[in-house]
This record gives C-alpha cells, sequence and structure tokens, in this order.
C-alpha cells in the first residue's frame, strides 16, 4: 500500500479556486514532503479551508493539477483521510460515536457491502487511540465539542490513509482533547504518515508542526517551520493584523484562546 | 359495515397490501428525506406532480399509473430544476424558491384538473380523486404497481443503507470517500418522486408528503439507532396506512389522505408527549423534578455553609440553627422557595425547625441531614478542585456529566484531592461525627456562648 518510492505526498501546481468570479485561492503551487505534520496557517478567509477541499476535490477548481503520490486524486483516494470542521455536520443525528467511526471504513467497503464484525473491531480500536472506546455507544449529540471532535478523527483513523487533512481540529476544544490529538498526529507521523492541519493558533504552530504552509489566497512561504515560520513571512501573510510583543505573537483580528496555551 | 367482512373481501385484501407497503417505502425513505433536510421536498414533488398527471390524462386519456410516474416524474423533475436554478441564480433564498415553485405548480394543477372535469368524458376521470386520494378508486392494474414499486424502492433503500446514511450525515466526507454524492442525493429525490406519485390515487397530492414525514418523524422520538429508526419509520407508515385505507373503505365519501395523514399524527402527537427520552411530558415531569432537586440541594448546601461560617459556629449553629432570611441571603433565592424548600426538607426528614414559637424560625440539620449535607458540599468542591485542575486528572477518565465524583476517583487520586481541599482551607468543617452529640442534647453545650 505504502509507496515504496520517495516522492513528494502531495504537489499542487498552479491551483486556482474561485467561487462566483472571484477567485479565492490563485497559483498556488506547493510540494509537500512525506513523513511530516504540516500546518496550514494564514488570516481568516485565505483560503486554508478551501485549499484542502479543493485538494481532495470537494469543491470545483479552476485550475491546476494535484497530485497524490504522483498519481491523480482519483487515482489515490484510497490514501487521503480527511476530518472536516466538527460544525459541517448536524450532530443531533441518530448514530452512536462506533457508528460515525464506522463511516471511516466505508470507502474500503465499496458499493452496497455492510461493515461487519472486523470493521466495528477496527473502529473501536480507532476510539481507543483516541481515548473514546468508554463512549463507544454514546449518542453523538450527547459528546462535548471536543470529544466529537475526536469521534472525527478516529473515523479518520479507520480510512487507514497515507495523506490525511484536517480542519481546524484544535478549534474549540478542551485540554484534554488537544493533548489527545497532538499524540495522535505524532503516532502518524511515526507511520510515515503526512498530515496537514488547518491550524489557528500562532503560539503552538512552532511547537506542534515540522513544516508550514502560509497561506493567504496564494502560498506566501512553505517549508520547514524553522526556516519559514518567521516574523517577516507572517507579516507578509497577515499583514497590519499581527503584531510582535514580546517575543509574543498576536493577531488582532483573532482572539488568541489562551487558557489553551498554558501547557 | 363489518370490519371482518371487509377484510375478506379480495379487492380490500389487495388495497390494503399496497397501501401498506406504500406506507413502508414512504416511512423510511421518508427518515432520509427528513435527516436531510429535504422534508418541504417531498410536498414540493408531490404538488407539482399534479400537472403532470393532469397533461399525461389530457394527452394521452389513459389512466394508467405507469403512465402517470412518467409524468409525474417529469414535472418533478422541472420543478426540482425551477427550484435549485432559481435560488442559484437569484437572491432568493431555497424555503422561498420551494414555496413558489409549490404553489405555482399546483396552482396550474388546479386549473387543468378543472379544465378535465368539465370537459366531456372527464367528469368520469376520477382525476378529482387525487387531490385528497382514494383508496378505494384503486383497481386491481394500480396496486400491482403500487406493490413493484414500493418493493422496489425498499429493496433499493436497504441496498444502498450505509451510502444515503453517508449522504444524510456528511456528504463532504463521503464524497472523500468516492461515493457520488451528487448523484446519491439525485437519486435519493428520484425515489421520493416515486413514493410521491405512487401514493398519488391512495393519498393524494395534497397530504402525500404527510407519508413521508409524519412516520420518520415519530420513529425519531423512540430511538437514537439509525437502523431502528428506518424500521420503526416504516411500521408507523405501514400502520397509518392500513389504519386509514380501513376506515375510508368502510365509510362512503370518506377520503383516504386525510384518514391516513390522521392516523399517522395521531401516532405522532403521542411520540411527541409520552416518548422516554424526548417526549414532552417527560421532559416537563424530568424538569420539575430536577428544578426542585437543585432547590433542595442549595437550600441545604446554603443552610451548610451558613452553619460553617467561623462565627455561627462558634455560637453553636448546629443547635440554633440559622433563619430563613439567612439562608435565602447565601442561596440568592426568595425566602417563599427557601421556605418551600426547608418544608420539603423537613418532610424528607433532612432538616428541622428550631424556636419556632417565638416567630424567628430558625432551622438546622437533624444527623440525617447534616450526612447528606456534608456529602453534597464535599462533592461540590471536589468538582471545584477538579475542574480547577483539570489538566492534572485528564487521565482519570472522570466522566464529567455524572453527578458524583468522589465514587470516579481512585483512592489515591481522592486522597490527594482532599489535601488540596485542606490546602484552599475548603474542608467541609461540620462533620457528622463531631457534632452530632451536641445536636442530639443540645442542652449538653450550655446555652450560648457569644
Amino acid at each position: 500500500m505504502a509507496p515504496t518510492i520517495t516522492t513528494a505526498s502531495l504537489t499542487v501546481r498552479d491551483l486556482t479556486v474561485a467561487y462566483q468570479k472571484k477567485p479565492v485561492l490563485r497559483n498556488v503551487s506547493v510540494e509537500v514532503p512525506e513523513g511530516k505534520l504540516i500546518g496550514i496557517i494564514g488570516p481568516n478567509g485565505a483560503g486554508k479551508s478551501t485549499f484542502i477541499k479543493a485538494v481532495q476535490g470537494l469543491v470545483p477548481i479552476a485550475s491546476g493539477q494535484v497530485e497524490i503520490y504522483g498519481k491523480t486524486y482519483k487515482q489515490q483516494r484510497k490514501l487521503v483521510g480527511y476530518v472536516p470542521q466538527r460544525e459541517s455536520v448536524d450532530w443531533d443525528f441518530p448514530a452512536d460515536a462506533l457508528d460515525v467511526v464506522l463511516m471511516g471504513r466505508y470507502g474500503r467497503l465499496g458499493w452496497f457491502r455492510r461493515p461487519g464484525r472486523e470493521d466495528r473491531a477496527f473502529a473501536l480500536e480507532c476510539l481507543r487511540k483516541v481515548g473514546m472506546a468508554d463512549y463507544a455507544s454514546r449518542q453523538i449529540s450527547q459528546l462535548s465539542g471536543g470529544q466529537q471532535q475526536r469521534v472525527f478523527l478516529a473515523r479518520a483513523l479507520a480510512q487507514e490513509a497515507q495523506l490525511y487533512f484536517m480542519d481546524e481540529p484544535f478549534a474549540g476544544v478542551d485540554a484534554a482533547t488537544e493533548k489527545a490529538i497532538i499524540h495522535l498526529l505524532n503516532e502518524l507521523k511515526q507511520q510515515k504518515k503526512t498530515v496537514l492541519v488547518v491550524h489557528h493558533d500562532l503560539q503552538t504552530v512552532e511547537e506542534y508542526f515540522d513544516w508550514v504552509i502560509l497561506l493567504n489566497r496564494r502560498v506566501i512561504a512553505a517549508g520547514p517551520t524553522a526556516e519559514t515560520f518567521t516574523a517577516e513571512n507572517l507579516q507578509k501573510t497577515y499583514g497590519g493584523r499581527l503584531h510582535v510583543l514580546g517575543g509574543q505573537l498576536l493577531v488582532s483580528s483573532q482572539s488568541v484562546n489562551d487558557e489553551e496555551d498554558e501547557r | 359495515m363489518n370490519l371482518w367482512l371487509a377484510l375478506q373481501d379480495p379487492n380490500t385484501q389487495w388495497v390494503l397490501a399496497g397501501c401498506i407497503l406504500l406506507g413502508i417505502s414512504s416511512g423510511v425513505l421518508g427518515c432520509f428525506a427528513f435527516l436531510r433536510g429535504r422534508s418541504l421536498m417531498g410536498d414540493a414533488l408531490a404538488h407539482a406532480a399534479l400537472p403532470g398527471v393532469c397533461l399525461v390524462y389530457l394527452l394521452t386519456g389513459s389512466k394508467s399509473i405507469g403512465l402517470f410516474l412518467i409524468g409525474a416524474g417529469a414535472a418533478g423533475l422541472l420543478a426540482t430544476y425551477c427550484i435549485t436554478s432559481i435560488s442559484r441564480h437569484s437572491r432568493i433564498k431555497e424555503d422561498t424558491a420551494l414555496a413558489l415553485t409549490l404553489s405555482v405548480f399546483f396552482g396550474i394543477g388546479i386549473v387543468l384538473l378543472t379544465y378535465i372535469q368539465h370537459s366531456a368524458s372527464g367528469n368520469q376521470s376520477g382525476l378529482d380523486k387525487f387531490l385528497f386520494g382514494q383508496a378505494a378508486s384503486l383497481v386491481s392494474s394500480d396496486v400491482t404497481t403500487m406493490m413493484i414499486v414500493s418493493g422496489a424502492l425498499i429493496l433499493l433503500t436497504i441496498l444502498l443503507f450505509k451510502e444515503f446514511t453517508l449522504l444524510s450525515f456528511d456528504a463532504g466526507f463521503g464524497r472523500g470517500l468516492g461515493f457520488p454524492m451528487g448523484f446519491l442525493d439525485a437519486l435519493l429525490m428520484l425515489m421520493l418522486l416515486m413514493t410521491v406519485v405512487i401514493g398519488l390515487q391512495a393519498v393524494g397530492v395534497v397530504l402525500v408528503a404527510a407519508m413521508l414525514i409524519a412516520p420518520a418523524v415519530t420513529a425519531r422520538y423512540w430511538t437514537d439507532k439509525l437502523s431502528v429508526m428506518a424500521v420503526l419509520s416504516g411500521l408507523f407508515g405501514a400502520f397509518s396506512g392500513a389504519l386509514g385505507t380501513l376506515l375510508s373503505t368502510q365509510l362512503e365519501n370518506l377520503p383516504t389522505g386525510p384518514t391516513i395523514v390522521l392516523a399517522a399524527t395521531c401516532f405522532f402527537v403521542i411520540s411527541l408527549l409520552v416518548s422516554p427520552r424526548r417526549g414532552v411530558l417527560v421532559r416537563l415531569i424530568r424538569f420539575l423534578r430536577l428544578r426542585s432537586k437543585v432547590l433542595h440541594e442549595d437550600v441545604m448546601q446554603a443552610l451548610y455553609e451558613r452553619m460553617e461560617e467561623p462565627h455561627h459556629l462558634q455560637a453553636g449553629s448546629l443547635t440554633f440553627g440559622i433563619e430563613e432570611h439567612e439562608l435565602a441571603e447565601k442561596s440568592g433565592k426568595s425566602t417563599a422557595a427557601v421556605r418551600k424548600a426547608l418544608r420539603g426538607l423537613r418532610r424528607q426528614g433532612y432538616v428541622r425547625a428550631v424556636d419556632e414559637a417565638s416567630g424567628h424560625r430558625r432551622w438546622t440539620f437533624t444527623p440525617e441531614g447534616l450526612k447528606k449535607a456534608h456529602g453534597l458540599v464535599l462533592n461540590q468542591r471536589l468538582w471545584d478542585v477538579y475542574h480547577m485542575n483539570e489538566d492534572r486528572y485528564a487521565s482519570q477518565h472522570i466522566d464529567v456529566n455524572r453527578e458524583e465524583l468522589a465514587s470516579q476517583l481512585s483512592d489515591e487520586t481522592l486522597a490527594q484531592m482532599l489535601e488540596q481541599l485542606h490546602a484552599y482551607n475548603l474542608t467541609p468543617k461540620l462533620n457528622q461525627h463531631v457534632p452530632a452529640a451536641s445536636q442530639l442534647h443540645p442542652t449538653n453545650r450550655g446555652g450560648l456562648s457569644v
């Protein structure tokens, strides 16, 4: 399953996405190495979510090519796992946590086939990895926000993918969930999987990610965190909204979540 | 007329079987329409079907369900197209576009229907039955078509259960998995349309949408599992279909549609009231119980904490009690609410009044009440400590929705937390062991020690 030749896990060339007539993303070209945790950073409305959706073909693209391990997305679909924003679904759906995680297996099952005993065992194992095994039969609307986020992560794990896209998994979660996610991301990295994470909190970027893509309608900079996540590049990305205060980064248009940064 | 005799009649049996199958298929499909947020779509499709059916009749003069399916299908597709293009190309939102399309199509349908009624052969056409439905007007070929189509729909839904689940919960994720969500959505729509069309003659355009919605909504009240919900919804649909059909064949000129819908509505109203988790009555009772429980606990805590204050404690608060207005002040509740809670607590044997005759009624705990209050206050303060240091206890797998904390902790952690309580000077001071004696024999303490 895992490709033996060392290629870029994701190559995007000249990607342009337009809603209505106005381009949201323009000329995005980036080559993402394998086995890294990659943060996609940028201000609100910079097209971060659009970027990961466009790469997966979830929104129509105006131009450009996307290659996953050297082939088109359609050919490599099984290698891709996705964690959408938690608010994108109605949680008052008649399902328990395990049912949702099982959805991650649907792609492998294909048409008409039902998940079997092995799939259930696998899904339960995924729930265990995110520390949610005790909640397998809990109705999803009765889970806290952080727990719902972890269910989504477990569902992505159940996809057994090589390349993961996560849309703001850290948004509005409790400290326990944030820890669980970070633990999981590092575990994925050790398995040579690539994870792209849309991320909001500039304070934690250096701690969490090996690689960053700074995005604001186009790619401002992309590369290893140490070289790329610099005040100069951030200034280019955020413009006047960024303030550097005693080594701390503050973005005036976004609320920096202090409680979650205590650790 | 005798119901039993009617059931012996093979014609009634056929019609009944057809309506039951219709009920099952619309119930099962309705689940997905409801969860996908497409409840109104069924209504729009049903109303849009009327002009299609009338046109087919005008063009061919035949009344076969097969042809009607084609006509209604074409009209339904046109209506869907109108709705999506109106909401896409103008500032009108989808609900408005839906309402607009629905009424325009229905208007055209009524005009055509009136024209047919007044034409030479028209008044025998029986097309007017399409408005409110008349199961008795079904002939055996109609019923056969109904059974084949609804059977196929049920089978297809069972086959595509997983895919439709994905579609209605998280279409974006499903697309990522490689399932063609646009196609599935269109297919679901087409299947809804077919349900509507086969239901037209029995239930009528005006009410057939209720067959899609009512059973699904009813079923949602009884379960949190989609598979169970689909089965229940099918059953509710079947029951309403059977009930409505039987009633309308028994009483002359009673249209089937409204009868079926009324039956379905009855199931819904009953569920709305008494379903164990979501029912209105059950929730009301649970809410009232919770409110009185919270009130009682708050008052007990206020009494406990007031007594715990050093100057009260020195004055022998356990013996002499606390006045009501002080408790009201402490707990932030009205004196009347506090008084009511105290009376309730007295009935339960947790508190007793001291010095009632003097007009300044004061309250204190019974030994049992003190034990209970001590437990409450301790639990509350343990939670406080837990929330203060949530990070540290994250590994303990604490379920914050459960009421009691201590029982969820290991002895070690509990000891650690109790130590912390002590450090914050929050250890509940009134222990049931120490002052119990003085409480039982108030005279032992020998008067006030101000």
